[in-house]
């Protein structure tokens, strides 16, 4: 009952391009949501992951692969390994740890992305996306 | 899957780091058609979400885990070029600041979870999604990719270790036991992908790059025909 009648209908979106649902979350809310499970993930959940070597790390241990592995130039980083230094809690290191990598992580590669973006001159002056599907919510 | 300092000779580590700062030159370049003033945020979101993730080792059984690569991940939601991009960065802070993975090997790493996952992962996400179409297609498309992608990387290994690994090992012994465990990875790989590509396609359907055009435009036309009047 739906796909038939789509066809004679205008289109507010550009071809090809996919337009967002009339409930769906706005861009921001969307960005915080996304953005709380990260934090929470790397800053609560972590802490219950697999200590077990990963799959390179026990191959590399049962063949000899690591007889002359030299450790990290960064092995004194007060981030090391998950870990920040001078905190004892296992639980209160290894989560603001993974708590400051998700922000570092977030900004540098949000950074990038914003440098070598598209630049159209309607962008700047709105969000010519969101508005043509008629929604004013950023 | 981070290789540390001394696993990969001298020469090996400075022709990967070549590939590696090439590699990331085009992505430069190459990303500004994928991303527009509406999805550089979530470039951000998707690095941020794949290092969080990085750090959730699952096991995989017999005392040994894996983790998330992501790089199919990030090609289906910011496309193939930003998703190098992504990786990368992932893989600098890593190094850099939480030493995991070695600073000599960073290019070696770039190349096995980002060069490798993304270009093969993409390739299988367009084969499966020529096949499967609309929301479907991407989900199983980038569950398909992730799984290949994880034994494709340990594959890059192998490869690069015949070439310049420090230790004697047998190319058969060393074959079997990286794609032995890698393939069971890359099953954790595709759920979690899938997973996480399904949410986003359920909630923001026009944040997810490659379902640009891959998924017809539904529901909001049909609203705006209820708003003239017209019931079903």
């Amino acid at each position: 009952m739906t796909s038939g009648s789509t066809s004679s209908q205008p289109d507010p979106a550009p071809p090809g391009r996919e337009t967002a649902p009339p409930r769906s979350p706005s861009m921001k809310a969307f960005a915080v949501g996304a953005l709380l499970i990260s934090l929470i993930l790397a800053g609560v959940v972590s802490f219950y992951a697999s200590g077990n070597p990963d799959g390179l790390t026990r191959v590399a241990a049962d063949k000899g692969l690591d007889e002359r592995e030299k450790s990290s130039a960064t092995a004194d980083s007060p981030l090391a390994d998950y870990a920040v230094k001078d905190i004892d809690n296992p639980r209160l290191s290894g989560g603001l740890a993974g708590v400051l990598g998700v922000s570092i992580v977030l900004v540098l590669a949000g950074g990038v992305a914003y440098a070598v973006r598209r630049r159209t001159p309607e962008a700047d002056k709105a969000a010519p996306s969101d508005n043509a599907a008629g929604r004013t919510r950023l | 899957m981070h290789v540390p300092d001394g696993f990969l000779d001298a020469p090996t580590s400075i022709a990967t780091g070549a590939v590696a700062v090439g590699a990331v030159a085009v992505a430069l370049r190459k990303a500004n058609k994928e991303l527009d003033e509406r999805t550089a945020p979530m470039a951000g979101l998707v690095a941020a979400f794949i290092f969080a993730t990085q750090m959730l080792q699952f096991p995989v059984g017999a005392g040994t885990s894996g983790h998330l690569i992501g790089g199919v991940l990030a090609a289906v939601l910011v496309g193939p070029w930003t998703a190098l991009l992504c990786m990368s960065v992932v893989l600098l802070v890593q190094s850099l600041l939480f030493a995991d993975g070695g600073l000599t090997a960073l290019g070696t790493n770039i190349i096995l979870m980002g060069l490798i996952p993304v270009a093969v992962g993409w390739l299988v996400f367009k084969v499966v999604t020529a096949i499967v179409r609309q929301r479907k297609g991407v989900a199983i498309g980038t569950a398909t990719a992730a799984l290949v992608s994880v034994p494709v990387a340990a594959l890059g290994f192998v490869g690069l270790y015949e070439f310049g690994g420090t230790a004697n090992i047998a190319l058969s012994t060393l074959l079997s036991a990286m794609i032995g465990w890698h393939v069971l990875i890359g099953v954790g790989e595709a759920v979690i992908s899938g997973l996480a590509v399904s949410s986003v396609l359920a909630v923001r359907p026009d944040l997810v790059y490659a379902a640009r055009g891959a998924v017809a435009p539904p529901e909001l036309q049909i609203r705006s025909t209820r708003s003239e009047g017209a019931s079903s």
